[in-house]
This record gives C-alpha cells, structure tokens and sequence, in this order.
C-alpha cells in the first residue's frame, strides 16, 4: 500500500510535465495543423538559454522567463521561416521539415556545448514530505504541479475567456472566413506557434533537474511520451492532454515499480495502438467526423 | 522503352568490361603486416564520442592517445612510434560496425585496441577474427571476451561483471553478516553479471530485492522507492556512473542513507562528483564502496605520472578515473607491442598476451595466459572519505565463484611507466 | 504475364547486374558500404511508395528493418546449425523468414494505419521504434542489448580466388534488394499504385468507384514492410549481427531523410537518397579527421546529422520531388503529391493477372 501511494504520487508529478508538454502540442496542432516533431528540440534550445542565464545571474527565475521568452521567440523564427514553405494541400511536409529542424538543432547543440550532462539545480527541495511513513510529493514536485495546473487554467482562460483568445481559435478553425472578417490569420498562426514552444520549454524546464543534466537529448523521451499522451487524449483536445498526461505518468509508473524499467515503453505502446484502434482519433476527440 | 533499354544494355557491357580490367581492386591479396611500417605501428578503437555515452566516456580514448603521445616523444616502442586512430561510434553497433570495417579495410590497422561497450563490441566480434585481426584489451566486462576457443585473439580488460558483483557482495557480508542485500542493476549484462555475483555469495535467495533500469529513462525513482520499502541496507549497484549519481541522489531526495557497493564501472568519485555537483558530492558520497584494480591512489606514484601526462598531452583535462583507465591501457599495449619482438606480426601479439608473462601496472596479477582472456580475476576494494577515494586494503581473488582475500600485489613504476627498454 | 511487367523485369535485371559488375571497381570497404546502401535501399524504397503514394508517413520503418534482421539470423541459424553443409539453404530461409516476420508485423501495423489519418499514424510508429530496446529485453528470443549472432556465409569455393568476402555479400545484398524491390515497381504502375493514388487524392471517390481505402492503405504498408525487412535480413548478412541499438530513431529518421531527398515515390531517388546516407556521414568522418582534434571530435557524428536535417528542410521547401526531379528522371506531376516516374498512361483494364 505504502508503495502504491509513492508510486501514485511520482507518477503524478511526472504526469503534469507530461500533460503540460502535450498541451504544447496541442496548441501548436490546433493553431496550424502541424505535429511539431522539432517541439523536444525546440523546448531544450530554449532550456540551454535559460541555463546560460541562470548560470550568469545565479537566478532561477531569471532563467525560467528566459526560456519562456527563447521558446516564444524559437517558436516564430521557425514559424517565419522554414514553415512557411508548406503548402496547405500537404500534411507531410511539415512534419518533414519539423524532423530536419530535430537534426539541426540536436546537432548543432552537440557541436556548440559538447555531449556532456550539465547538472541543473531544482529552485526547491526534492526531498519528500512524509505523511506518517509514505514519502509522498516533494516541494519541487508540489512545485511542477502548481505551475503546471496555473498555466493550464492561463491558457484555457486566455483561449475561452479573450479577444486574443477568440481570434486564435477562429483563425485555425475557420481562417477564410476569419480573414474576411479582419483576423490577420498569419499573425495568430505565429502566436500559437510561441505559445506552444514557450509551453513546451517550461515543461521541459520543469523536467530537467530530476534527470541526470541538461543535454540535448534530455527531452527525447519526454516527446515520445508527450506525444503519445498527446494522441491518446486527441490532438484536438486540451482535456485529453490533461487526462491523458496524467494517465501515462502513471501508468509508467506503476509498470516501472511492479515489473521493470524496460516494460514502461511497451506498455505506452500497448495503450496507445488500443485506444487507436477503437477511437482513432483518440479518447477526447470531437465528433465531428462524417465522412469516416 | 526498349530503345533505352538497349542503351543499357551496351552500358552493362562497357562497364563490366571496365571492372574486369579493375578487378584488382577487390581480390584477396597477401603483403606484408598490416599496420606496421618502418617507424611506425597504427592501431584504431572504436569509442563513443557522441551521443547518449559520450557524457561518460568519451575521455577514455583521449587519455590513452595522451600517453601514446607521451610514449612517441620518448622513442616510441623499438623506434616506431605508435599511431592511435579513434573512430567515433556514438555507442551504436550498427555505426561499430562501419567504423571497425573502416579501420580494418582502409586504415590498415594492426590491431584493434580497447572498443568500447558490449552491444556495440560483440558486433564485431566475428568480423574481427575472420579478418585476423588482434582485439585487444575491449573496454567492457563482459564475460564474452573470455572465449579462447572460439575467439582466440579476443581479451577483455576489465575485471568482469561477475567478479565485481562477488567481490562487493562479500564485503557487504563481511562487514555485516545480516545485512540485507540488494542490486540495482542496468537492464543488460551488465547488471546480469553483477546480480550473478551478488548470488554467488549470498544464494539465490539472499538478494533481498533486485530493480533494474534502462538507460533510455532517466528516472530511478520507482526503484529506488521499491528498495527503499524493501528495506535494503546494503545496494550493491550495477550501474554506469550517470546512474549511479541518479540513484544516489534519488534516494538522498527520499530521505534514505543506505550503503553503496558500486561496480568500477559506475564508482568513479571525480566523475560522480561532475553529475552531483561539489557543494553536495562529499557528504552523499561519503562512505561508498567501490572496487577497482588500477594504480588511481591519490599520491600512488602511477597516478603522478598519468597526471603529468595528463597536463602535458592531454590539455590537463579533468583528472578521472577514466584518465587512469585509458593510460593504463595504453600502458599494457606498449608492453605488449615491445613483448611482440622487433618486427612485430600480429600472431606475435597475440603470441605476447597469452605468454602470461605481461605485467600491466593492476593491483592484482593479470591473468592472460593461453587459456584465460580475460584481464583480471580480482580487485581491490575502494572506499570514500572525506572527499577522497582510495584503497581500502581488501582485495578478493574470484575463481569459480569461490572469494578469498588475498595481499593486493601493486606493480612498482619503472623507467617512467616507458615499457620496452 | 503483360509487357510492361516483362520490361519492368528485365531492366531490373539490367540494373542488378550493373551493380554486380560495378563491385569489381570497389575495394572491401566501399563494398561493405555497397551492401548497406543496398540494404537501405530496400527499405526506403518500400517507405518511399507508401509515403508517396498512400500519404501515411511512417516513422518506424527501422523497426520493420529490425524485424526481418530477427527474422533472418533466428531461421538462418537455425538451419545453418541443423544442415552446417548447406549454406544456400540456410541463406534462403533466412530470407523467408525475415519476410514472415516482418509481413506479419508490417500487415498488423497496416491494419492499425488504415484506420488513422497522418499524425497519428506517425504518433504509432514513433513510439514503436522507442519500444524496441524495450521489446528485445522482454522477448528473450531476441537477446537484449547484446542482439543476435547471424551467421557467417564465406565466399563460395569456386568464386574464393576471386572475389573477397565483402564483394560476394554486395553481390548478394544487390540481388536481394532487386528481388525487394521490383515488385514494388511492377505494384505501383499496375493497378495497385492506381488503387493507392485514389486512396490518397479522395477516399469518399474511391469508395464511391469500390475501392476500399482501408484495404488498399493495409496493403500499401505490408508491401512496405516486406521489402524493408529484407533490406534488415541484407544488412544482417553483411553485418552478421542484429541488435536493437542499431535501429533506433535516428535510423529511422535517416530513412525517412533518404526517402525525401530522393523524391517521394521515386525508385531512382531511394537508391540515390540511400546512397547519400551511406556516403555522407562517412566523408563528413574523413572530413573532421583532417581537422585539429578538439574541433574534429565535436564535429565527428555531429555535422553529417546537421548537413542531413538542412537538406531535409531545404528539399521539402525548395524542391519537393528530390534528387529525382532535380536530375530530371521525373516530369513535373500535375498533381504536387503523385509524384510518379512513369509516363505511359497506366492500364489497369488490361492487366489480365488480379
């Protein structure tokens, strides 16, 4: 028993970065019907910004908005360039170009900082606070989840409750008739794409400090299961994201602490070709679908 | 289309033409020994200087082309100086197997010198003894290098998983008859060698837990929660030193001060230190047990020599155990090569290790002989204190799966560690 | 048979024996990379097709490749084990096998792909390339990191005077790969690649003119996977080994590189796109060992991933269609996405065979 609630409570902090890091690619779907495959990379772009600011400054915070302003600005440099060679008729290439972006940005971090693993200190204790015997939550994972939870209600409120917010969602779902009705559709597109890489830098941000360092591949694995976590809840849907994020942080959890390390992978692959086979596209997806 | 299809066709015919005239090129052919000329002998390794091993790594190749570097200045071996090409792998068998192919094919390589890693060495195995080409000193502890019959110019260089695990087994029981022993281990054989070892001293049944992790996952937190609520005293850790540092760390975060018995693989304290930081290393390292069976003592008279050479050829890099790793490599080549004879062959190389008569610069006797490939049969137990790791005067001897303590037997420095003269 | 298989198969033929002749110029090294071009080559060419032609992108077909080098070095072993006499036999059913088992996996994956549209298509296969270290610790079959041992098939006596190791495997890695691919060739001007274009332009239409999207896309990806995992039983034959380090997601990503590079749907482009990816890391390799060492190591393995992912992008913006357009093999298509190499008005009433 102590063991399941210890198991519960890590799987949820690692849960939220994961929902956090699938809400980016949410929105990123949702604003310009890309799979941004480049999100990990982008996002850990952005966190070696921030550790070259917190490593000047010696402040946390300082860093933590330097992500976020790298990953906003990461996010339209990519959108206003390489992206806007892709012609609307064609999923593909984006996501085409979007693994190129991988292997230049990977690289050329490799060439730029070396392969090491810079170690990243948490701006809280990890240690865990005791509810009699049961280790549960940290301060840094009380931390991640509050952050995580405060920027998830900052964006549903800036989507639902915002002019901006209105704008974006009528740019991506209907933008000939936004543009007649003023809507500077390519401007929203831009937005959504900062949005969403900020998003993803900051869970990135938030993951870094319980890994070994900061390398340019920390926020591989993250992607893989961000993405999963992603398609699982559907690419349309925030409340998936959350769901499902939160489901995946647990599940790998769990098999990792009753069977072993190896079995997490497969068992996100199991989960994921089961609810596509019966809902394909994913648990929360709209049903908006006629044609099949 | 069959207008072009005859154009083809013609093609076909000039360019088969062409290539018979070519043929030369990829016919077996006999010349001299490969990779030795007149003043100089090329060896090549494969090492990951990229990708998800290179953090731990990939100063090992670097520390042994500084003391080849060293060793030239002064007279090389029998005039020829020795010519060291690293091939990056990025810790990928399918890149090993490119890379060996370049060095053996292309390079002309005498020999092939400390590869790195088990799933990337054991693809080229075959190759290698196919091509006749000496692999010597791999850089892994696996028990697959020890197969004379049917790799017979295969040798390992670590002490092997299994001997690690036993040896840090029983001075967890050696100190603490009870204890409650348990291993962490990486998902390969690796941690299969080290469980192997733990059991071979306390039964199957004495392990109390054993987790596994895969390097792809960088969160030991389940496991080392599990071992916690198991409660092990004792971990015996079969873990590279990334890990060893998460593990540690993780379990710091839980509150949980158990006893660490880390493998050589995965317990070097300069290193752990790089991963924990230097403000919190020395207290949550303190007291952790490793073993290890090279000259690193801090003041050793080895680790004086390697560090000057370090400064001087190798750009005074971080000063590691990987840094004594790869000189002591280096080390027991040249004296292999010098043992080799004037005009060395590589039968003659071969014919060098399996003499059993190269010393190396161990703690304990190197045990290559015409029957054993592997390197070492036993190590020494290391601990740390107060922020330095050294010695601490037990050394085991492993055979069969029996332990016995026995005298560490140092190799004194001779001729500045220059072998051959 | 029809005449345009027949020509379909003797240029096939032409072109493998080429390639055969052309080995003679090579040394052992450049022939051992000939052997892994080819085995790439089988696997990007079936990528190619079904991306091309069926609009699925998948990312896993490493894990295809995987797939079949299982397949091959577990039958291959055990028959070289059993009949140690028979070299040819072995050889054989460990291509059988490899086919059997990637077909199977690759038939499952189409079933699933049928059913979903391009992301989450990508999403499955991504995350079955991550499961593949996982699957070959779980599976005790496939031996974990370590992989599996293939065996070793020397040079037959008559030909040992001849020709060395490394040029009899490029001579067998050339003929399995014409075998993988040609069908591909004969599938995609025949009706099959008809059923494929309409799955793609208009699924409603197709259906309307009772041809089932599902099954065609189903198909597509097994084919796919057939001839990738013979590119994995090519590339364990000359590598003699199979293990799950080699076919993780920068491979994959490399295939889906070679398949883009190359043109999307052209057969010409996969074999220059997996010429590439052979080539360039290895002279990027030569490149960084001229310079100082310190400069050259962060280089090393790094700069060829970089000079891919811009030629990735730069290709996909500038100049969809590859190498194969750019060197004018292709016309221009009138549609952007059914990039095709053949001219000839396809003529699937005529094909008296399915």
């Amino acid at each position: 028993m102590d063991r399941l609630v210890f198991l519960l409570s890590s799987g949820l902090a690692r849960g939220a970065v994961l929902a956090l890091f699938a809400l980016s690619l949410v929105i990123v779907w949702r604003s310009a019907r890309v799979v941004n495959f480049a999100q990990a990379a982008m996002a850990i772009t952005a966190v070696y910004a921030a550790f070259a600011i917190t490593a000047a400054s010696g402040s946390y915070w300082l860093g933590l908005l330097g992500a976020l302003a790298a990953g906003a600005l990461l996010g339209a440099l990519v959108e206003r360039g390489p992206l806007r060679f892709v012609r609307g008729d064609d999923p593909l290439s984006g996501m085409i170009i979007a693994i190129g972006l991988v292997m230049v940005l990977q690289a050329g971090l490799a060439m730029a900082f070396g392969p090491e693993h810079r170690p990243m200190r948490a701006p809280f204790p990890e240690r865990p606070l005791m509810i009699g015997e049961i280790p549960v939550l940290s301060p840094y994972e009380v931390f991640v989840l509050i952050v995580a939870a405060a920027v998830m209600c900052a964006l549903a409120l800036l989507f639902g409750k915002t002019p901006l917010g209105l704008k974006l969602r009528a740019a991506a779902f209907a933008p000939e008739t936004s543009r007649l009705l003023g809507v500077r559709v390519p401007r929203m597109v831009t937005i959504g794409w900062m949005l969403s890489v900020a998003t993803a830098a900051l869970a990135a941000l938030l993951l870094v400090p319980t890994e070994l360092g900061l390398n340019p591949h920390a926020a591989d694995l993250l992607f893989v299961d961000a993405f999963a976590v992603a398609v699982v809840g559907g690419l349309d849907s925030p409340v998936g994201a959350l769901a499902a994020g939160l489901i995946i942080g647990i599940l790998d959890s769990l098999v990792t602490g009753y069977a072993t390390a190896a079995a997490a992978p497969l068992a996100v692959l199991v989960l994921l070709t089961g609810v596509l086979l019966v809902r394909p596209r994913g648990l929360f997806a709209a049903a908006d679908r006629r044609t099949g | 289309m069959h207008a072009p299809l005859k154009r083809t066709a013609t093609l076909a015919a000039v360019a088969a033409l062409a290539a018979t005239a070519l043929a030369a090129c990829s016919t077996p052919d006999a010349e001299g020994v490969p990779g030795v000329a007149e003043k100089t002998v090329t060896v090549g390794t494969h090492q990951p200087l990229t990708g998800p091993a290179a953090a731990g790594y990939a100063s090992i190749s670097a520390a042994t082309a500084a003391y080849f570097k060293y060793l030239n200045d002064n007279g090389g071996i029998h005039g020829r100086t020795i010519e060291y090409i690293v091939k990056d792998d990025g810790y990928n068998p399918a890149n090993t197997q490119t890379v060996v192919r370049q060095l053996v094919a292309e390079d002309k390589v005498f020999a092939l010198l400390n590869g790195l890693g088990t799933p990337t060495h054991s693809t080229v195995l075959d190759y290698l003894q196919q091509q006749d080409v000496p692999d010597l000193f791999v850089a892994s502890g696996s028990s697959t290098w020890n197969q004379p019959g049917k790799y017979p110019n295969t040798f390992g260089f670590n002490a092997d998983y299994v001997t690690e695990g036993a040896a840090l087994a029983k001075y967890a029981v050696e100190q603490k008859p009870d204890a409650r022993v348990c291993v962490l281990g990486q998902d390969d054989d690796f941690g299969e060698g080290i469980l192997q070892g733990v059991q071979s001293v306390v039964g199957p049944g004495g392990v109390t837990d054993a987790q596994t992790y895969s390097t792809s996952n960088e969160d030991v937190t389940a496991q080392i929660g599990a071992m916690k609520a198991a409660g092990c005293e004792v971990n015996v850790l079969g873990t590279i030193n990334g890990f060893t540092a998460l593990a540690i760390g993780t379990a710091a975060q839980l509150e949980w001060f158990p006893k660490w018995h880390v493998s050589s693989s995965g317990g070097d304290y300069p290193t752990l230190t790089g991963y924990l930081g230097a403000e919190v290393a020395p207290a949550l390292l303190q007291g952790m047990v490793s073993a290890n069976y090279l000259p690193f003592s801090p003041g050793g008279e080895w680790a004086e020599l390697f560090t000057k050479i370090n400064d001087q050829y190798n750009g005074g890099a971080p000063f590691t155990g990987n840094t004594v790793y790869g000189m002591s490599v280096g080390y027991l080549f040249a004296e292999a090569l010098a043992a080799a004879g004037q005009d060395p062959t590589r039968d003659s190389l071969v014919a060098a290790v399996t003499s059993g008569k190269l010393v190396g610069n161990g703690i304990v006797p190197l045990s290559f002989g015409a029957d054993d490939h592997a390197a070492f049969r036993g190590v020494g137990i290391t601990l740390v204190d107060k922020g330095i790791q050294d010695y601490e005067g037990t050394t085991y001897n492993v055979a069969d799966g029996v332990v016995t303590s026995v005298q560490p037997t140092p190799v004194p420095l001779a001729n500045g560690g220059l072998p051959g003269r | 048979m029809n005449a345009p298989t027949a020509r379909i198969l003797r240029r096939a033929a032409v072109i493998a024996l080429l390639a055969i002749a052309a080995t003679f110029a090579l040394d052992p090294f450049r022939n051992y990379q000939l052997a892994v071009a080819a085995a790439c080559f089988a696997a990007v060419a079936g990528l190619s097709v079904l991306v091309g032609l069926t609009g699925q992108l998948s990312l896993g077909h490493a894990v295809l490749m995987a797939a079949g080098g299982y397949g091959y070095a577990i039958t291959a072993s055990a028959v070289a084990e059993a009949l140690p006499g028979a070299p040819a036999l072995a050889f054989l059913t460990g291509l059988l096998g490899a086919a059997v088992v990637a077909g199977a996996l690759g038939l499952l994956l189409g079933l699933a792909a049928a059913r979903l549209t391009g992301p989450y298509l990508a999403g499955l296969t991504l995350a079955l390339v991550i499961a593949l270290p996982s699957a070959a610790n779980v599976i005790p079959a496939l031996s974990g990191d370590q992989g599996r041992a293939a065996p070793f098939f020397a040079v037959p006596d008559g030909l040992a005077s001849l020709i060395v190791v490394e040029q009899w495997h490029a001579w067998l890695a050339i003929a399995v790969a014409a075998v993988a691919v040609t069908p591909l060739v004969i599938l995609r001007r025949g009706r099959g690649g008809l059923r494929m274009r309409a799955a793609l332009g208009d699924e409603t239409g197709a259906r309307l003119a009772g041809v089932d999207p599902g099954r065609v896309k189903a198909g597509a990806f097994a084919m796919s996977a057939l001839s990738a995992g013979l590119g994995g039983a090519v590339l364990a034959l000359a590598t003699q080994s199979v293990s799950p380090g080699a076919y993780g997601l920068g491979f994959s990503l490399l295939l889906v590189v070679a398949a883009v590079v190359g043109g999307l749907g052209s057969i010409g482009g996969a074999a220059l796109g997996s010429a590439l990816v052979v080539v360039l890391p290895w002279l990027v390799d030569t490149f960084a060992g001229t310079l100082p060492a310190d400069l050259g190591r962060r280089l090393n393995g790094n700069l060829a991933v970089l000079l891919f992912g811009a030629v990735v992008i730069a290709v996909t913006a500038a100049a969809p269609g590859g190498l194969a357009r750019l060197l004018g093999r292709l016309p221009r298509p009138a549609s952007p996405r059914a990039a095709t190499p053949t001219t000839e008005p396809h003529e699937p009433a005529q094909n008296p065979e399915r």
